[in-house]
């Protein structure tokens, strides 16, 4: 019996500190509830992007006491990037007031809340990542794909190898093989490409490694035996240094391996060793601690110990500087949506103003101390990316360094194509399409 | 076990009325008019789901003695079936999508019976490997309609739950003539001893795949309620070994071979985490980070398990029979 009112005394426990978890917020807080993953296979994306996010977060609030006096806060609920642990924690979170948007960095469960965020009118961020049809805010009006859907990142590779070879008339006659992880998330650019090959005449071969992708010896004997001049590289996980490797061993050149977002951390390559030397990525925001926004981080967040990075060599890696980015994304839209609603607690539906007019140009991203970190980004009511650009980072074996320009997508190339895919999801769920224009008179 | 076993082979003392009458005016009664969404969405559907998946596991585990480690597996067959049904036959009602895409789940238990580890690797590769399952949607991740019976569509989260819920009370009640029966006899005995079964003349071999073939109708039909009621998408990796370890340990700490067990090992899975992390946030979430938290919320779940095989080997239902047997006697 003892053990029994044991187990129920704790239960008791347990169940009274549960309901107390939530503190109420004061008035004129923004609240960014983050589902984050810090455990499970995923964990070293997930520490260094929402490291960096709370990082940017901490030197608003720290540096200007907040966006126009607004306090920011934030808690974590621990997903694993797990969707059903997602779904809990949106379910959990979404009842603290003041929530700003979302930001789940996990397609998955970003699928899983877009009917019920655009119930609540709040918006969801995901940056780099996401469903390519909810560029089109027409359809899509809470979910914000930014800076890089998976289309426009096929078409900015394809543009960097046309560059790489003096022009895209040199592509016509060229072989392409797209290594691919075998997901949704691997197969989604499939068509893509192949509509690049028959526009620049180039022939692509797609091969698909089977998830998690620890043995891909066939697929690069048969890569050897096609001799593409490209391999792109659109891999998850652990497929990525076992293909660096795989590829020295079977003789391809890395430096003629392009990664895509997914294969462009420090974390991709260091398992590889010596094999990653040489190997070219794609990324929308420049790694390195040099700019002058991760400089004040440095200074101000991890000077007061404040820091959310435990190892501070992380600080300037690829995913830490997504995570201050996206950062960026969201308290300037929460800025720009102030600036038209007044300087207190904004709704959600208030916040999603902001993103659907969040423009900021070189000029003005070099005032936010991010000259070079990121290009620029120009988000409409249609546009929901925001036309953002790439740039193509080389692994030297101990940092990436920049070595392009910043390479603009072929946008209108594959704007009709996302339009009739939008159109697609509207039809089977009965929505109505927005009229953009109608909306700017307004 | 033997004593569980005697108790459960009358078929009588399986379902005790009075908790049974209680916990149902509860369910359809007094939760549906307190609920809160987040009661709904974030526990009680995820919760239902998952103790039919156990349900269904139980039937083949508990009762007929036979290992799976495909659950999961065939949660994503049953899904699949009913989203690819409702896509390509809309004429159909929606409850006839639930009960084909349960048969259809049944004709793979059946076959992979043996391979259910090789089906929890090979039925996720195909679903995404060939995009006809997804209706080469470009990203393979499938946006699911709302459960409706009939011009009923349910797309609330009270909705959803008692959708849910008529669907997990229907396969309950199923699954206990099921047990009762002279077939859920002939699982037991095989289960106790094989060769004395097959000595008094019980068909071995069509009786193992019928207990197949009844525990995949009905973790098919759960697959279908966690993608429809649930997450409200489909996509291939939330199939994974992870899940159908998960169902397989709600299964042993609820208790094998019993109906309550599945429900009361689903609730200690389900509402044991989700506590645990908001009391662990609440006492320490401004010392440790999340990470840590959820560590240390695994090595605690990981002790409890341990706790309860060696005090508690015959599961949750065991222990809530003797409370119960010794609050009567008090």
């Amino acid at each position: 019996m003892s053990r029994v009112t044991k187990l129920q005394r704790l239960a008791a426990t347990v169940l009274a500190a549960g309901f107390l978890a939530f503190g109420q917020a004061r008035a004129d807080e923004q609240y960014f509830p983050l589902q984050s993953y810090r455990v499970g296979p995923y964990a070293a994306g997930g520490t260094g992007f929402f490291g960096g996010f709370i990082d940017y977060v901490n030197l608003i609030n720290i540096r200007d006491g907040g966006v126009n006096g607004v306090k920011l806060t934030w808690n974590e609920c621990e997903t694993q990037y797990e969707v059903e642990r997602g779904v809990e924690c949106y379910k959990r979170q979404k009842s603290h007031p003041g929530v700003a948007a979302w930001n789940p960095l996990s397609v998955g469960i970003a699928y899983a809340m877009i009917d019920d965020i655009t119930e609540d009118k709040v918006p969801l961020i995901t940056i780099n990542h996401g469903r390519t049809a909810s560029t089109d805010g027409r359809v899509f009006p809470y979910v914000f794909p930014l800076l890089l859907n998976p289309y426009s990142e096929t078409s900015g590779i394809v543009n960097f190898i046309a560059g790489k070879l003096g022009g895209a008339d040199n592509l016509r006659g060229k072989k392409l093989v797209v290594l691919y992880h075998g997901s949704p998330y691997g197969k989604e650019t499939i068509p893509i490409y192949e509509l690049l090959s028959r526009k620049f005449g180039f022939s692509v071969r797609q091969i698909e490694v089977p998830h998690p992708g620890n043995e891909q010896q066939s697929q690069w004997l048969s890569i050897r035996r096609i001799k593409p001049d490209y391999v792109v590289l659109r891999g998850w996980g652990v497929m990525n240094p076992v293909a660096l490797k795989t590829a020295v061993k079977t003789g391809f050149p890395v430096d003629h391996i392009i990664g895509n977002v997914w294969s462009n951390s420090e974390e991709d390559v260091r398992p590889a060793g010596a094999a990653a030397k040489g190997y070219i990525a794609i990324t929308t925001q420049a790694s390195g601690a040099q700019y002058p926004v991760l400089q004040e981080i440095v200074k101000t967040v991890y000077g007061a110990g404040k820091g959310n990075l435990q190892d501070k060599n992380r600080i300037g890696s690829v995913y830490h500087n997504l995570g201050i980015v996206n950062g960026i994304l969201n308290v300037e839209a929460l800025r720009i949506a102030q600036r038209k609603f007044g300087h207190h607690t904004l709704t959600g539906d208030q916040v999603r103003w902001g993103f659907e007019n969040l423009r900021l140009d070189e000029a003005r991203v070099a005032v936010l101390g991010a000259k070079g970190l990121f290009h620029s980004i120009n988000v409409s009511c249609s546009n929901h990316e925001g036309d953002g650009r790439v740039t193509f980072q080389q692994w030297d074996g101990a940092k990436w360094n920049v070595i392009s320009d910043w390479i603009s997508p072929d946008w209108a190339l594959l704007r009709p194509i996302i339009e009739n895919a939008a159109q697609q999801y509207a039809t089977e769920k009965g929505i109505r399409p927005r009229d953009c224009a109608a909306e700017q008179k307004s | 076990m033997s004593d569980v076993a005697i108790s459960l082979s009358t078929g009588r003392r399986l379902a005790p009325p009075l908790g049974l009458g209680t916990t149902l005016v509860l369910a359809y009664g007094i939760v549906p008019l307190f609920g809160t969404e987040y009661l709904f969405d974030a526990i009680l559907t995820p919760f239902l789901a998952l103790s039919l998946a156990a349900l269904g596991l139980n039937i083949l585990a508990g009762y007929a003695g036979q290992i799976s480690l495909g659950s999961s597996s065939f949660m994503a067959i049953g899904a699949y079936a009913a989203y690819n049904l409702m896509l390509r036959v809309p004429a159909l009602p929606m409850l006839l999508d639930l009960v084909l895409a349960g048969a259809i789940t049944a004709a793979g238990g059946f076959y992979l019976a043996v391979s259910t580890l090789a089906a929890q690797f090979f039925v996720p590769w195909v679903l995404n490997k060939f995009g006809w399952f997804s209706n080469n949607d470009p990203s393979g991740v499938i946006s699911t309609p709302a459960p409706s019976i009939g011009p009923v569509v349910f797309d609330t989260s009270r909705g959803r739950y008692l959708f849910c819920l008529v669907v997990v009370t229907a396969a309950l009640l199923l699954a206990w003539r099921l047990v009762g029966s002279r077939t859920g006899r002939n699982f037991i005995a095989i289960r106790d001893h094989e060769t004395a079964a097959r000595i008094v003349g019980i068909p071995v071999l069509r009786t193992k795949l019928i207990a197949f073939a009844a525990s995949s109708f009905i973790i098919g039909i759960a697959g279908v309620l966690w993608a429809f009621a649930y997450l409200r998408t489909v996509e291939p990796n939330g199939f994974d070994l992870d899940r159908s370890f998960q169902i397989l340990f709600i299964v042993i700490l609820g208790g094998l071979a019993s109906l309550r067990g599945a429900f009361l090992g689903a609730a200690l899975m389900v509402t044991f985490p989700l506590l645990l992390a908001r009391a662990g946030q609440a006492a320490l979430g401004t010392v440790f980070d999340s990470g840590m938290l959820e560590m240390s919320q695994r090595i605690l779940i990981g002790l409890l398990i341990i706790v309860f095989l060696i005090y508690e080997p015959a599961g949750l239902a065991a222990l809530l029979d003797r409370l119960r047997f010794r609050s009567a006697r008090a």
